[in-house]
């Protein structure tokens, strides 16, 4: 077989970080190629570099699509040699019907009136390919995301497709249309389609996949083959994580005491599909001084829970109890959740964790107004020096507590999230993902504080999707995957295989 | 050394163009129309007429500004406005209700109007956009049917002093012609310089009370140039308009109500829990919300505050007519909310001043009024509001984008 795709050496550094190192990725004409690896390793960045997302020029390193050298410096470029990515968030229009999706932007058109009949007689013809049973006028609203997954790949295939890229294509599914999908795959190989699927679901990628490849810190570090029998989930897994833990993770006295947080038979609905259960009977608890985790991949539910926790901002049809020092709690509103001692603080930092356009100060007392006022108004000399006393404490560096913060780096934007909750005085706090998208030192100095609060008697909830963050943070971590916890690990019992291997034996 | 200094002058100013920006324009644009209007702009006549034109707009800025750093607007104020008056005037003239009554009960009518508006705005989450719209159209054509398409008044004679009366003097006849003399005008009107003396007198101590308290906590303030300099202009200008008020016939009620309310406005929004989370409602809901801060019904009180400014407004504006017609507060609403704009207030929400909102007010009232002396046509009015509307926004853009 000829290599349709090569990569060579791929390298691509952004300010301070190196997101690629020396990438080598090999995709043969018609072969179903599979990349796995943690989030954050590096196989979005690949992608975009294949793509065109990051034109050539931007990074190191050459492409070789279908013997001839690519340089690609658009989207449209790779779409016009037939490389299409069908990305995680669909890019369809949910108003529009499924023939006006598919040609979306190509319309079947002379001297921009559309063809509607040939529209329609195409789109019967390409939903038949993909096996999708519903009119070309059906809106893609009306349907499920099974099914929009589908009409994604109906897409590619109206245009002229060589590489189909799915990234992370069944995380959104149920168990039947993931089966429906693999199927699909593996009927559009038998057409010659070549194509790369990005998956953490290792069962998945050994149903199809000829060949995995894995990375992992921005570098390839091993290629598989289903021809000779080395493709095997405990390989790949010990791949993806194998790195070594250096002292990344400040020590501290681990000494959980009596249970501080106790959530019995949690169950969360969304908000939109009334019928979609996101969270399924969950139950955890939090010991006073304890630092538990929950670990998971991106979509097992564990910011719904946090958040469907957190005075109900998730979600609907919520049930189940909280208990706080033993007693039953109502966090039903956020206000009742903050003045019962809970604080979450959201992945989000920059679109549900700050006003951006306000001064630390601001943002610092915001969940706490009332501490710094009397009847009603604000005693802005109080609140100075409170904020003022977080920066210190919390190190933001920034001249003055006046500064927006808009313009601080994400390290310090998040120490100024952790310095509004723990002015609210919480017990128990819920940290999301604390430390993404922050460098090293400041990751260090978030754990420090993490370990501060505990060593106050505070109990920490810790939600991370990095597995070493956990086992280096955590005296107990919670597995927890589509929407249950599926398993429970001490301290000594955690490793990155054993976590992962829960995850994925789904 | 003093280079360094000049340039951190400049950088202050840069950084603060906005603020100051709008008190030179506000100047600037005073100073041009008193020479085209040889000098009849700042006759005494003429600034009370510029109080008492402006001040039902000013009222509404009022509100306005807070609803627009909610992140949302009011289309309906000038409907709401005329529809109030025109309630006012059917239970006064036609039902002979007591005016004290008749003052409350429209009170209480925009009270309800906004808060029927803000209800399905805050917790239906209706664009206000659409809400308004609606409001709109609702209270034009209920005003309509109150007033029978005819004017009715004229209102009693207490009524009419919510407009035009004037404060009395508190000293003598006697001392007040000698003040007079001494100015070499008609009459003068002590109560008003002194309390124009005094206002000037505390707006200087509580600046110097806060700069000594960002001082004392080591807060970068304002440079001492600027400082100076600009509460020199708001002294001067302050005393001059006092002056010029007091040989005419002195302070007019609806100023006193208006200076009231803007200061006790500013300080809600500036100094108070409820103002500070109305800012950060406008600037990131869903962060506020997550802080535990209770959004809707933030949203919801600053429709009810709007609908009562309306109604004060339409009060107002009745009684300075000395009639209720059909046709009133038409198209106010594009000249409050213009005004808030104007002053700085972002249409995304979050950002915004009171005592911007007024400064806003008042370069418009001086355009209308500066442009109607100057005998400029209705239909180059309007062309003129609207381009120094946009060059406002506009400028506030352009800085933004250069600040990065």
């Amino acid at each position: 077989m000829t290599s349709l795709l090569e990569m060579r050496s791929i390298t691509k550094t952004f300010p301070g970080v190196k997101a690629l190192d020396q990438v080598n990725l090999d995709v043969k004409e018609g072969e179903i190629h599979a990349i796995c690896g943690e989030n954050g390793a590096g196989k979005s960045t690949l992608m975009k570099v294949l793509s065109g997302v990051y034109p050539a020029g931007s990074y190191d390193g050459q492409i070789h699509f279908d013997g001839q050298l690519a340089e690609f410096c658009t989207i449209s470029d790779s779409e016009e040699k037939g490389i299409i990515i069908i990305h995680q968030e669909l890019a369809l229009v949910p108003l529009l019907s499924i023939a006006e999706n598919l040609f979306l932007g190509n319309e079947r058109a002379s001297n921009g009136v559309i063809n509607w009949r040939d529209t329609f007689q195409r789109t019967e013809a390409l939903l038949k390919k993909v096996g999708l049973k519903e009119a070309p006028s059906t809106l893609i609203e009306k349907m499920g995301v099974g099914k929009q997954q589908l009409v994604e790949i109906a897409k590619a295939l109206s245009k002229e497709v060589r590489l189909l890229i799915l990234d992370e294509p069944t995380a959104a599914l149920s168990e039947s249309d993931s089966q429906a999908l693999l199927d699909l795959m593996l009927e559009l190989k038998s057409q010659g389609v070549t194509q790369i699927i990005i998956s953490h679901k290792l069962n998945e990628v050994r149903r199809v996949a000829d060949t995995v490849t894995v990375i992992r810190d921005g570098t390839s570090v091993s290629t598989m083959s289903a021809a000779s029998g080395e493709i095997t989930e405990d390989r790949i897994v010990r791949d993806m994580v194998g790195r070594d833990m250096s002292d990344r993770y400040p020590a501290r006295p681990r000494n959980p005491s009596e249970v501080l947080m106790e959530v019995k038979n949690w169950n969360v609905w969304h908000p939109e599909h009334a019928d979609r259960q996101m969270i399924t009977d969950v139950s955890f608890d939090v010991r006073k001084g304890e630092v538990v985790g929950i670990a998971g991949l991106m979509g097992s539910g564990r910011t719904e829970l946090a958040m469907s926790i957190f005075g109900r901002s998730y979600g609907r049809n919520i049930s189940g109890e909280v208990t706080l020092n033993g007693k039953l709690t109502d966090v039903s509103r956020i206000d009742r959740a903050i003045a019962a001692g809970l604080a979450y603080v959201t992945e989000d930092r920059k679109s549900l964790g700050l006003v951006l356009d306000e001064d630390i100060r601001t943002n610092i007392t915001l969940a706490n107004l009332d501490e710094v006022s009397r009847a009603g108004v604000i005693n802005e000399h109080e609140e100075t020096q409170v904020s003022e006393k977080y920066r210190k404490a919390m190190n933001i560096r920034t001249p003055s507590v006046f500064q927006k913060v808009v313009n601080l780096s994400g390290g310090n934007q998040q120490k100024v999230v952790l310095s509004k909750w723990l002015f609210a005085e919480p017990e128990v706090l819920i940290l999301d993902e604390p430390t993404r998208g922050i460098d090293v030192g400041a990751k260090f100095e978030i754990y420090g504080i993490i370990n501060e609060l505990a060593a106050q008697g505070k109990g920490v909830v810790m939600i991370s999707s990095e597995l070493p963050e956990l086992l280096g943070m955590c005296d107990r971590i919670y597995v927890m995957n589509e929407g249950e916890l599926v398993g429970e690990l001490t301290a000594e019992e955690a490793s990155q295989e054993r976590i992962m291997s829960l995850i994925v034996t789904e | 050394m003093e280079q360094v200094n000049n340039k951190s002058l400049g950088a202050y100013f840069k950084h603060h163009m906005r603020e100051y920006g709008l008190l030179i324009a506000l100047i600037a644009i005073m100073v041009f129309f008193q020479f085209m209007t040889d000098g009849t702009l700042l006759k005494p006549v003429n600034i009370t007429n510029l109080f008492l034109q402006n001040s039902y707009i000013i009222i509404m800025a009022l509100g306005m500004l807070v609803v627009i750093v909610s992140g949302n607007i009011d289309l309906s104020v000038g409907s709401v406005m005329g529809f109030v008056g025109a309630f006012a005037a059917v239970m006064v003239v036609e039902w002979g209700v007591p005016v004290s009554v008749t003052i409350v009960a429209s009170l209480v009518v925009g009270i309800i109007i906004g808060a029927a508006q803000g209800y399905f705005v805050a917790y239906w989450k209706i664009p206000s956009f659409i809400v308004t719209l609606a409001g709109m159209l609702v209270f034009r054509g209920l005003s309509l049917w109150l007033l029978e398409g005819q004017s009715v008044g004229p209102f009693p004679k207490s009524f009419q002093l919510l407009s035009t009366g004037f404060i009395p003097d508190i000293v003598p006849a006697g001392v007040s012609s000698m003040f007079a003399e001494i100015a070499g005008t008609r009459n003068f009107n002590v109560l008003a310089m002194a309390i124009g003396i005094i206002a000037v007198a505390i707006i200087i101590w509580i600046g110097l009370r806060d700069r000594a308290h960002n001082a004392q906590y080591g807060i970068e303030g304002e440079p001492k140039a600027f400082f100076i300099a600009r509460n020199a202009i708001v002294a001067g200008a302050l005393l001059f308009v006092m002056f010029k008020l007091a040989t005419f016939r002195g302070l007019p009620n609806v100023l006193i109500s208006m200076v009231v309310l803007t200061v006790i406005y500013a300080f809600l929004t500036a100094n108070t829990t409820i103002g500070r989370r109305i800012y950060a409602l406008g600037g990131n809901e869903k962060a506020a919300k997550l802080s535990g801060i209770k959004t809707e019904r933030l949203m919801f009180l600053s429709f009810v505050n709007m609908g009562l400014l309306a109604a004060l407004a339409g009060l107002i504006f009745a009684a300075r007519l000395n009639t209720a017609t059909p046709k009133a507060g038409f198209a106010v609403e594009l000249d409050v909310i213009a005004a808030v704009f104007i002053g700085g207030a972002s249409m995304s929400g979050g950002s915004g001043k009171i005592i911007g909102a007024v400064v806003g007010a008042f370069i418009m009232g001086v355009m209308n009024n500066g442009m109607s002396i100057l005998g400029i046509g209705i239909d180059y009015q309007q062309v003129i509001k609207g381009l120094v509307l946009l060059a406002a926004v506009f400028f506030d853009v352009y800085n933004k984008n250069k600040q990065g």
